[in-house]
């Protein structure tokens, strides 16, 4: 399939419907309203499909509850106010193990905040958001077509785990364009999870639940949520490198603001700054393996994200003290240059005394 | 010289943000012109939504505060019975009231709080580009009923106002539009009573608006006024709902 | 080789899709591009702009602080933009609509009486297209080939707006080369 030119909240919509996706549940937000509007054109009309404008995101996210019960492949989409209204079905499907995928174009806060682009739902994302002892994987893409892959991909891990994943971007990401290639098709036959509810016809009937009076069978269910998330932690893990053999300060930043980083990287390395980057591709689980393993080479890092300091922390519990971690932020919305991050990136250089290559 | 129109006292100094065409301009203007002339200014307290108006207290010269999506009708609560003596009104869109706030305000309603809706029906989610709203008409074209809103699928145009009027708390409700001048009239005419029926304390009141929202509707602002008076008064009738003031 | 570029003029005036035209060209010459509209409850009813990067590696950030060319569809645009643009860079004015007038004295105007041409050719709707076909002229990014081959796979299913969209074009594009 040749490429073409689709905007962030488009391909994952495609993403979706090329994963199988049978249902979609929404509530208009900006900025992730493209993305109601394209399952509504090319997915409301599919056969075996469902397209629902729910009346809020507490409604959406739980007809989203209902479909992934019915074992089908289904979705929701919303931007960070309408995300904290999810986290109660979030919960509920994390209790009740059930697959979903849920799309966070996120947007500036707290409160009604601003529509553009920031990393500042970090810490919601990864620690669970919801009440309970949970958590959801999370993926973060840093361009369009990483979008339309991840998109594939979250299907696939939220059947394999049974557990909602979150594919968090933001405003810019779901507005920009890009050239994208898809490389599956619609899958023909969709495949009805065993142990969906459809009517004991033929089998005893079952239940799904999360309340239990025995606080010994909770904790035996948390032991099994969390056993099964060492296991995604062990095997799914994903992270990206770049640069990073020869470097003397290694950069780690997420989503767009990895991308701004490569730019500012880029910049450091032409004036012989041996600069690197880490993109965790996971936020949830987070690579802190390969962070541990990087800081044998260089003890220099410098985490960025476009919040007040959300990853840096996992950062710093992944070195454990083994490494000195700086940290750069701009919140509210604000989208930092390369040269900006370039300016912020050689002090720090330059301050710890760094080796320049001539 | 006779001066004989000028800017409400109630108006901030200030260009409203609004689309060509846009009914809220003339909603906040009646508005502000009812709470002059009842001389609510400092009494007033307002409440406006996510929503086209997210900005309205940059233009109401009265207290204000933004609601979460939805939750007018439980922040009016709130500060009505922490504080009886404010007037207290909700300014809210279609979406909303009628959907995500559908729940705190039929409650709300229910308990015949002493607060006042302004209701701006508009047939569509302006703010966020024009979908589907619970009041879009059957057939209607949005950006998410791309073929038309089909009855089987997304259901009929609610009419939260008629609903409402089943609801014991509520005393007076009434649908009017800003789409001529007789209409805008009546429309100042019916936000006054509901402001009275606050100030008598006799329950919950609420004036539905169907107000013009031409970029949405893809039309030239006047063919929007004719689309009110033509279409959409078929669906949402102009008139009184419901009167048990007794006044 | 990184380029970037604004597009920029009221609602209505088709300055999303000029920009997206031209991304859509550079793609199909295999190059890194990104597009990026403006966004947000201002731009409603009013006035509307969109970035477009094009290079032969992968690119960093989609935004443009500093861009090589701006086009300015409408005087707000011309005011607005005109101190962003880099030095050496090209300022492209719609001057039927546009008085120009440059503040700076490190920057070159290229004035193009879009909504001229595009009336006189009885379509006032694609002054826009004109001003594209200057631009590419003017600035080489792309081969005018590829953005008529990108022309026509948007617009398959519209003949008609197609070939008065390719007319419109060409005339930019020769509008340009007749400058000296
Ligand atoms: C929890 C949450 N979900 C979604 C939104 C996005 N949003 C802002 S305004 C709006 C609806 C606007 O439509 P309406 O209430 O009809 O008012 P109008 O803009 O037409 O005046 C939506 C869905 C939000 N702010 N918060």
């Amino acid at each position: 399939m040749p490429r073409i030119l689709l905007s962030g909240n488009s391909a994952i919509g495609e993403g979706a419907i090329r994963a199988g996706c049978q249902c979609y549940f929404g509530y208009p937000i900006t900025p992730q309203n493209e993305l109601t509007e394209y399952m509504a054109t090319h997915l409301s009309r599919r056969k075996g499909c469902s397209f629902i404008q729910a009346e809020s995101e507490l409604s959406a996210i739980n007809m989203v509850y209902g479909a992934s019960v019915a074992g089908v492949r289904v979705m929701t989409s919303s931007s960070s106010p309408g995300i904290s209204l999810k986290q109660e079905g979030i919960s509920y499907l994390a209790a009740c193990q059930l697959p979903a995928v849920i799309v966070n174009m996120s947007r500036g806060g707290p409160g009604l905040g601003s529509i553009s682009a920031t990393q500042s739902d970090y810490f919601q994302s990864t620690r669970g958001g919801g009440h309970g002892d949970y958590r959801t994987i999370v993926l973060a893409p840093s361009s369009v077509q990483e979008l339309a892959d991840l998109t594939h991909r979250a299907f696939d891990l939220a059947d394999r785990y049974l557990i909602p994943v979150i594919i968090l971007g933001d405003s810019m990401l779901g507005q920009m364009m890009e050239p994208v290639e898809f490389h599956h098709e619609v899958p023909r036959r969709l495949p009805v999870r065993d142990q969906a509810l459809r009517g004991a016809h033929g089998r005893a009937s079952r239940f799904v639940k999360t309340f239990t009076s025995k606080p010994t069978e909770l904790e035996e269910i948390n032991w099994s949520l969390f056993r099964r998330y060492r296991l995604i932690e062990k095997k799914e893990t994903t992270c990206e490198s770049s640069l990073v053999d020869d470097a003397e300060l290694v950069v780690v930043a997420f989503g767009i603001a990895a991308r701004i980083a490569k730019g500012a990287i880029r910049k450091a390395r032409s004036n012989g700054l041996k600069v690197g980057l880490l993109r965790p591709v996971t936020l949830w689980p987070f690579p802190s393996e390969q962070v541990k393993k990087t800081a044998a080479r260089t003890k220099h890092f410098l985490v960025f994200e476009m919040n007040m300091g959300q990853m840096v922390e996992d950062v710093k519990l992944a070195l454990d003290g083994a490494g000195e971690v700086g940290f750069y932020g701009r919140p509210g919305g604000v989208i930092p240059t390369p040269s900006e991050v370039f300016r912020v990136v050689s002090r720090e250089y330059y301050q710890r005394g760094l080796s320049i290559e001539r | 010289m006779k001066q004989v129109y000028r800017r409400p006292h109630s108006l901030k100094k200030a260009p409203f943000h609004y689309c060509p065409g846009c009914g809220h301009s003339i909603a906040h203007r009646v508005i502000a012109e009812v709470i002059d002339e009842m001389n609510l200014q400092d009494k007033v307290i307002g409440i406006p939504p996510p929503g086209c108006s997210v900005f309205a207290y940059h233009y109401f010269d009265v207290d204000m505060v933004e609601s979460a999506h939805g939750r007018g009708a439980a922040v009016a609560t709130g500060i009505k019975r922490a504080f009886p003596q404010a007037i207290v009104f909700t300014y809210q869109g279609d979406g909303d009231l009628a959907a995500i706030g559908t729940a705190e305000t039929i409650h709300a309603a229910n308990r015949g709080e002493r607060i006042t809706a302004i209701f701006i029906n508009n047939a569509v989610y302006g703010m966020t580009g024009g979908q589907m709203a619970p009041t879009t008409l059957l057939s209607q074209k949005t950006t998410t009923t791309p073929y038309g809103r089909s009855a089987q699928l997304e259901g009929y145009p609610l009419k939260i106002s008629e609903m409402l009027a089943l609801v014991k708390g509520t005393v007076y409700i009434e649908r009017t539009a800003v789409s001529s001048p007789a209409n805008i009239m009546k429309t100042k005419k019916a936000v006054r009573k509901a402001f009275q029926t606050q100030i008598d304390d006799l329950g919950f009141s609420l004036v539905e608006i169907l107000s013009p929202c031409p970029v949405n509707w893809k039309m030239a602002p006047l063919e929007a006024w004719q689309w009110i008076e033509k279409e959409m008064t078929k669906e949402f009738p102009l008139g009184v709902i419901k009167d048990v003031t007794g006044k | 080789m990184l380029v970037k570029m604004i597009f920029a003029g009221f609602g209505g005036q088709g300055v999303l899709s000029m920009g997206l035209n031209l991304a859509q060209a550079a793609m199909l010459e295999g190059k890194h591009v990104t597009y990026l509209p403006a966004y947000g409850a201002e731009m409603r009813g009013g006035t509307a702009n969109c970035t477009v990067a094009i290079s032969d590696e992968e690119i960093a950030s989609p935004v443009a602080s500093a861009p090589e060319f701006i086009v300015a569809m409408n005087q707000p645009s011309q005011v607005g933009f005109q101190h962003h643009l880099q030095s050496g860079g090209l300022l492209f004015v719609n001057s039927s609509l546009v008085e120009a007038k440059i503040v700076r004295g490190d920057i070159e105007l290229v004035e193009v009486p879009a909504s001229r041409i595009a009336e006189e050719m009885g379509n006032p709707r694609c002054a826009n297209m004109v001003m594209l076909g200057a631009f590419t002229k003017k600035t080489n990014l792309v081969c005018f080939a590829t953005l008529i081959t990108g022309l026509e796979s948007t617009l398959q299913s519209k003949k008609k707006l197609l070939e008065v969209n390719k007319e419109a074009l060409k005339t930019g594009y020769d509008f340009c080369g007749a400058e000296p």
